[in-house]
């Protein structure tokens, strides 16, 4: 019984961090399916969004150390702490007027360019972001706290106990999947039943006929791009209140490209249940065989499953048949 | 103005088919290689060898690796800093084991282990390609950067998981190790890059070489008027990675001389390397060293600028060469896809006709 609740522990735990894989993977799949752009930028992205957002939360002044640097000030808050709602409009913001610049001054340059030359130019944005973000707030390790409660819950603790073994869930972790649940409930919703929805999947069902009937290409970029960003906020927000914000973040993004392969490019719930194998799978690795060969397996649990499966599937579980012609 | 076509005759097929046809590139060349070996030793100091000319030489043996592979074979990898850290566990594993062993041997045999490996990771190429293979060459990377961190035989059980290169010497003057003077360390890694990329012109030039380019342009089309996609691939993985875990052997046992595998083989190293090749010229072997050059020198001098000339903190002059580099990728994909060797190639065709266009 004792192991079997072990065992249990470590499923709910992966589950968790699967989910926070799989909105990373989201924001993958909903640029790729409307783009054709595989953004190698969402983990920078999320990154981002969740400094920006712990800059304003704590009223940081943006390009602080530069601007003490040339005038010779000594200037880090502008001394008030905004409402975490107000920031988080604030953030989304942000993360619309980066889709815009995205948008116009690079994707608009890159039409009809090979899908690996996109790929590269979003390595090269990342590696922007990276540096433009740590310049703006500053590379500090930030603590992120927007009142989502943490801390080991009680109640699985004592509900469990008597069977043996009182698991240890984090308050966070429970909260965390619900809010991914509302965010994907609502995307759904958002792309089934409003007209920007439908001409998000107009687009990604065929572009050429999605111009004819009179969609513009480019503001759907930029409204798929600000979903991205926003999808990014979130991911950030839960796994910068788990961790802290910092640099690791952004090497999230690098464990969704598994997640992706495994679940197919182009698929929604694909991005979802892959991130939850993913998640439970490295989880379970680590608990059962990681001790025996010296345990870190999780750095390249992920990728070696995603290789395997794409010898065998290479379009993933669900995604399109990959078919090529001459 | 001096590189003219006119007074070239060529009258026999051998004469037609010399690596560099042309008299000028092949006086140019000559030129290069005597100022590299006789005037470059006589001038250099350890801060020019360190910071700049040994990385340079050394990291451009690794992208012209990278750029066979991806700019010549179209595969693309992201695991090019683990197959150097192969090739740095293996020189490590044979000069400890077969201490008699000519360094040479070590750096080529090492480079030998490395093709291995690459070809072992490039199997899946087979079946996948595009992103799908750069996923599959982030498991390379992930997974073997893990196997050295733990795996005790690797670092012969050492305390701090660090290697050490024990001092080795040819013909008497010590290559590695603390002995090693900066000018026989410049020398033998100038052999390495001399020969490697001499090689390498010629395999692009030969069958070999069409074959990956073939695969590159369109593998299905390359597949029906009958190259075999499977030798292409395979070969281009491992000549790739021989090239590869050269640089990487030379990293380690000529440039650091002890290594954290971690630190130095990370996925930055990866991407250093793509980059050097994007900004460089993807397809090119001169885009392969221009971008090294590039990518070594604009840390350094962007240091020097904000660092020292300004007087800015580290980590600002940091962020800011982030935004420098990932700007320069977006600028050079989007302005000149072909990169700095392209430029050149356009400023040696204006060159041509100046001063007089017409």
């Amino acid at each position: 019984m004792e192991s079997l609740l072990i065992l249990l522990e470590v499923t709910i735990n992966g589950l968790m961090a699967g989910v926070l894989y799989s909105l990373v993977a989201l924001g993958f799949v909903f640029i790729f399916k409307a783009s054709g752009i595989f953004n190698y930028a969402q983990g920078v992205m999320a990154l981002f969004a969740a400094m920006t957002l712990v800059g304003f939360l704590e009223g940081r002044v943006p390009f602080a150390h530069m601007i003490n640097i040339v005038f010779g000030t000594n200037i880090h808050h502008f001394g008030f702490h905004a409402p975490v709602l107000v920031a988080l409009v604030g953030t989304a913001l942000v993360m619309f007027l980066f889709a815009v610049i995205v948008e116009k001054y690079i994707l608009r340059h890159l039409v009809n360019q090979a899908p690996i030359i996109l790929f590269m130019a979003t390595i090269g944005l990342a590696f922007f972001m990276e540096g433009f973000g740590d310049m703006m707030w500053g590379s500090d390790v930030k603590t992120l706290d927007i009142g989502i409660p943490s801390g080991m819950s009680l109640t699985i603790d004592e509900l469990t106990y008597p069977l043996g073994y009182g698991m240890y869930i984090d308050q966070l972790d429970i909260y965390a999947a619900l809010i991914a649940v509302a965010l994907v409930v609502g995307l759904t919703m958002f792309s089934q039943y409003t007209k920007t929805g439908r001409a998000l999947r107009a687009v990604a069902d065929d572009h050429q006929a999605a111009l004819s009937v009179g969609i513009t290409l480019r503001s759907i970029w930029v409204i798929v791009w600000t979903i991205a960003g926003i999808v990014a906020l979130v991911g950030g927000v839960l796994w910068g209140s788990k961790s802290g914000v910092q640099f690791s973040l952004s090497l999230i993004a690098l464990k969704a490209l598994p997640v992706l392969f495994l679940g197919g490019l182009t698929s929604i719930p694909g991005a979802i249940i892959g991130g939850l194998i993913i998640g439970v799978g490295e989880k379970l690795f680590e608990f059962g065989v990681g001790p025996l060969i010296g345990g870190a397996t999780e750095n390249w649990f992920a990728y070696v499953v995603a290789l395997l499966f794409l010898v065998f599937r290479p379009q993933g579980l669900f995604g399109e048949k990959i078919i090529e012609r001459v | 103005m001096f590189y003219r076509e006119s007074g070239e005759f060529k009258s026999s097929y051998r004469g037609d088919n010399r690596t560099f046809p042309m008299s000028y590139d092949v006086k140019i060349h000559i030129f290069m290689m005597l100022v590299a070996i006789f005037v470059i030793p006589m001038v250099i100091n350890d801060y020019w060898a360190g910071a700049i000319l040994l990385p340079f030489m050394i990291y451009s043996i690794a992208s012209i690796g990278l750029n066979l592979l991806t700019g010549y074979s179209g595969q693309v990898s992201l695991g090019t800093g683990a197959f150097m850290a192969v090739g740095a566990y293996a020189s490590y594993k044979l000069m400890t084991s077969f201490p008699e062993l000519n360094i040479v041997f070590v750096v080529l045999g090492s480079g030998i282990i490395t093709a291995a490996v690459g070809v072992f990771f490039g199997l899946p190429s087979l079946r996948i390609k595009g992103f799908y293979l750069a996923v599959a060459t982030l498991a390379a990377q992930f997974f073997l950067v893990w196997l050295f961190n733990k795996v005790g035989w690797f670092y012969n059980y050492s305390a701090t998981g660090q290697i050490t290169s024990p001092e080795r010497t040819l013909f008497g003057f010590a290559v590695t190790g603390a002995n090693a003077t900066t000018e026989v360390r410049y020398l033998f890694c100038l052999a390495f890059v001399v020969v490697l990329g001499w090689a390498a012109k010629n395999l692009t030039r030969g069958k070999i070489g069409r074959s990956w380019m073939a695969i590159r342009d369109m593998d299905i089309a390359a597949e029906i008027i009958g190259v075999n996609p499977m030798m292409a691939k395979m070969s281009a993985f491992a000549v790739s990675s021989f090239y590869v875990g050269v640089s990487g052997s030379l990293l380690f046992t000529v440039f650091y001389g002890a290594i954290e595998v971690t630190e130095v083989f990370g996925i930055e190293r990866s991407f250093l390397i793509l980059f050097m090749i994007i900004i460089g010229g993807l397809g090119s072997l001169l885009g392969s060293f221009i971008g090294a050059a590039f990518m070594v020198i604009m840390p350094v001098l962007l240091k020097n600028i904000l660092v020292t000339g300004l007087g800015w903190p580290t980590d600002v002059a940091t962020h800011f060469e982030f935004m420098i580099v990932g700007a320069l990728i977006i600028i050079f994909l989007i302005a000149e896809p072909d990169g700095l060797a392209k430029l050149w190639g356009l400023a040696k065709q204006k060159l041509r006709l100046w001063p007089f266009p017409h």
